[in-house]
């Protein structure tokens, strides 16, 4: 018989044996992640049915999608982003759950927050009413989004009836060239399979490459499987793993640690184990990527130009690519290098971590944003806030022209008030590039913290070394 | 959960792929605290268009829309379902959907019918050539029929069940109470809880 997947392995240790034979099984959480723009629906039903949440000491708030970056002092303008904020921390308060507000330490974007407070242990089983936290797979947990109605469920009963996804692995074997990132591993991996191959799978990610990654980095590689439609990203954990959670708040305590840590040396998948699908892909090759259409597949090199469609032979994605291209504002053929922007955005659980900072901070040391182009940098929490002020790089970003705002999710969905106007054009390090993402007929461009930072200087889509000494 | 067993009624054809949902419904418009009212937001952005299927009064009425490859990817707000319902659709068909839509879709009484690309242009032409077509989707026998044809469609038994009872999942879950608490006695006593701690370790290294 063949042997387990870690996925397959996580899974069988947090089924409820109920008894009950179904294609569905009983999975228990051990972490259940709350932000204010999914929520309060949940809440209301929750209420409504007269239910408590089952275990509030295994859940936290943080509020991040609605909540300004600027004057985080003053009240939310928006009535309704300002209510749903209210809400959150009334529902949580209610509960008895955990909650961080907006600027104090702790607070940012949930799946910023949760690895960054040691909460997010291998082998764990994580949910969050987003889609994003495949980002949490990094640590090797089970981690995966789910809707309101799944949310009111974990919050009355700490478990989900759900069936158990297939298992895909892609193997990134070869050394990431020098000036390329996780960010442009994950776009050209994305680029060659499409937005679906993962669509009912989880995917392990394994390789010499992926081994080389820092937590941040395997976040970020974790955090864009949604786009490739999988339920979940998962890397086994290793010494790298390890050394992120020690000393962190909620990592195990010092009496508890080595018993945890060999328990978390135990995860792994069997060597024999099968894979309905496996990919692979040869890190050496990647060079820094952008997209150029409005899903997060229709990425090329930056040194590319945009395609055309009419040498798509698939007429589903000929037809996606031509009515990419309109919305986008962009001929077949033109060079991404010459694409000039009006705003660049940094920030999103993509790429808001210290380590994105310091990429960016690299490039900007010395320089100035170009005229006429709006920099947003958004850090990821108020902790990644302050580091970055205690390593000087907000005086960086402030030569450069740059102001170091309050944590949040900010441009990167524009549900609070930074938003693209129509028409204009963002280098982004986010993860969507859809139609309307950021603002009402704005154009995304997603890329790496690097590219972002170069293409801020430049006023155009470009790479650090296309930079001026 | 309004049950769901058979629902005869005329179609909406849109003709596109790759529906995200923030395109069903924009993030701006995700800040109602109940689930009334997110039906006027339905596909808001495209609206302005007198041409989309919605505004066209030939298809006023439809409740059943039919959609092409990938419908509902991207976002896992579940208030794109509710936009869909609150608009007053019984059912989507499309060829393929996204996971976490699916599953939300699943749990509002909204049908998510999946069917090969090939039967959802006969239905979209069917839609186009007479707005009047009126197509039955029966979840007891698993079809979709229209115009004289019909197709099968695959859906998991247990969804197949708790829709056509219109089952609540948590009474469901909660009568396996006794269950969960023997599971939770033998969790690992190193796993987190999230009562504050100290949070002076919080800074990265
Ligand atoms: S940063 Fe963007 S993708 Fe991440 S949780 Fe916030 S809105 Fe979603």
């Amino acid at each position: 018989m063949a042997g387990t997947t870690l996925a397959e392995k996580l899974w069988r240790s947090h089924v409820v044996p109920t008894g009950e034979a179904g294609e569905e099984d009983l999975l228990y959480i051990d972490l259940h992640l709350l932000h204010e723009l999914n929520t309060p629906v949940a809440f209301d039903r929750l209420d409504r049915a007269g239910r408590r949440v089952r275990r509030p000491e295994l859940t936290l708030g943080t509020e991040d999608h609605n909540t300004p970056t600027r004057d985080i002092r003053r009240q939310i303008e928006d009535p309704a982003a300002r209510h749903q904020v209210q809400l959150m921390r009334q529902n949580c308060e209610r509960h008895g759950i955990p909650h961080y507000r907006l600027g104090e330490m702790g607070q940012g974007i949930v799946h910023v927050i949760a690895p960054e407070l040691g909460l997010t242990h291998p082998g764990m089983t994580v949910v969050c009413c987003d889609s994003h936290t495949t980002t949490l797979g990094a640590f090797g947990c089970l981690a995966f989004g789910i809707g309101t109605t799944q949310v009111e469920h974990v919050l009355a009963t700490q478990t989900l009836p759900l069936r158990r996804p297939g298992d895909m692995r892609v193997t990134v074997d070869g050394v990431l060239p020098a000036g390329s990132t996780a960010k442009d591993l994950v776009l050209a991996l994305i680029s060659q399979i499409g937005t679906a191959a993962g669509q009912g799978r989880i995917v392990e990610y394994r390789g010499e490459a992926i081994s080389a990654l820092s937590m941040e980095s395997r976040m970020t590689v974790c955090n864009m499987t949604v786009e490739a439609g999988s339920r979940a990203g998962i890397i086994a954990p290793d010494e790298t793993t390890f050394a992120y959670l020690r000393g962190r708040p909620h990592a195990p305590s010092a009496e508890r640690w080595p018993a945890e840590e060999a328990y978390w040396r135990t995860l792994r998948t069997d060597p024999d184990a099968v894979f309905e699908r496996e990919v692979h892909l040869d890190a050496s090759t990647v060079r820094p990527h952008v997209t150029w259409g409005t899903n997060p597949a229709q990425a090329v090199p930056l040194d590319g130009v945009v395609p055309d469609p009419a040498t798509q032979q698939d007429s589903v994605l000929r037809q996606a690519a031509e009515r990419a291209l309109d919305y986008m504002g962009l001929a077949p053929g033109t060079a991404m290098r010459e694409v000039p922007v009006d705003a660049v955005f940094i920030g999103s659980c993509t790429n808001s971590r210290i380590e994105d900072l310091r990429q960016a901070a690299d490039v900007l040391r010395g320089r100035r944003v170009a005229d006429g182009v709006e920099v947003i940098l958004v850090p990821g929490s108020e902790a990644v806030r302050e580091q970055a002020r205690a390593e000087g790089l907000d005086e960086v970003f402030a030569a450069a022209g740059i102001e170091l705002r309050h944590a949040g999710c900010s441009m990167c969905a524009a549900v609070n008030e930074d938003r693209l106007g129509a028409g204009r054009r963002a280098a982004s390090t986010t993860n969507r590039n859809y139609e309307g993402r950021q603002g009402k007929g704005a154009r995304t461009h997603l890329v790496s913290p690097a590219v972002a930072a170069a293409t801020a200087v430049a006023g155009h889509l470009c790479a650090p070394e296309d930079l001026e000494a | 959960m309004q049950p769901f067993t058979a629902h005869t009624a005329t179609m909406a054809p849109l003709r596109r792929s790759n529906v995200d949902t923030d395109q069903i419904i924009p993030v701006r418009f995700l800040t109602r605290p109940t689930v009334e009212g997110y039906g006027e937001n339905l596909f808001n952005d495209w609206r302005d268009d007198p041409d989309f299927v919605l505004n066209r009064p030939e298809h006023a009425g439809a409740t059943v829309l039919v959609a092409g490859t990938d419908f509902g990817t991207g976002s896992s707000r579940e208030s794109a379902v509710w936009s869909l319902t609150g608009w007053g659709f019984r059912a989507v068909v499309a060829p393929r959907f996204g996971d976490i839509f699916y599953g939300n879709a699943l749990k509002n009484g909204l049908l998510p019918v999946r069917l090969d690309l090939g039967a959802v242009e006969v239905l979209w032409d069917l839609a186009e050539r007479d707005p009047a077509t009126r197509v039955t989707v029966d979840l007891q026998d698993r079809t979709v029929s229209a115009g004289g044809r019909s197709w099968t469609f695959p859906i998991g038994e247990d969804d197949r069940r708790r829709l056509l009872l219109g089952l609540d999942d948590v009474d469901l879950t909660l009568r396996h109470l006794a269950a969960i608490e023997r599971f939770e006695a033998t969790r690992r006593e190193g796993l987190p809880t999230t009562t504050r701690g100290d949070l002076g370790g919080l800074l990265a290294r």
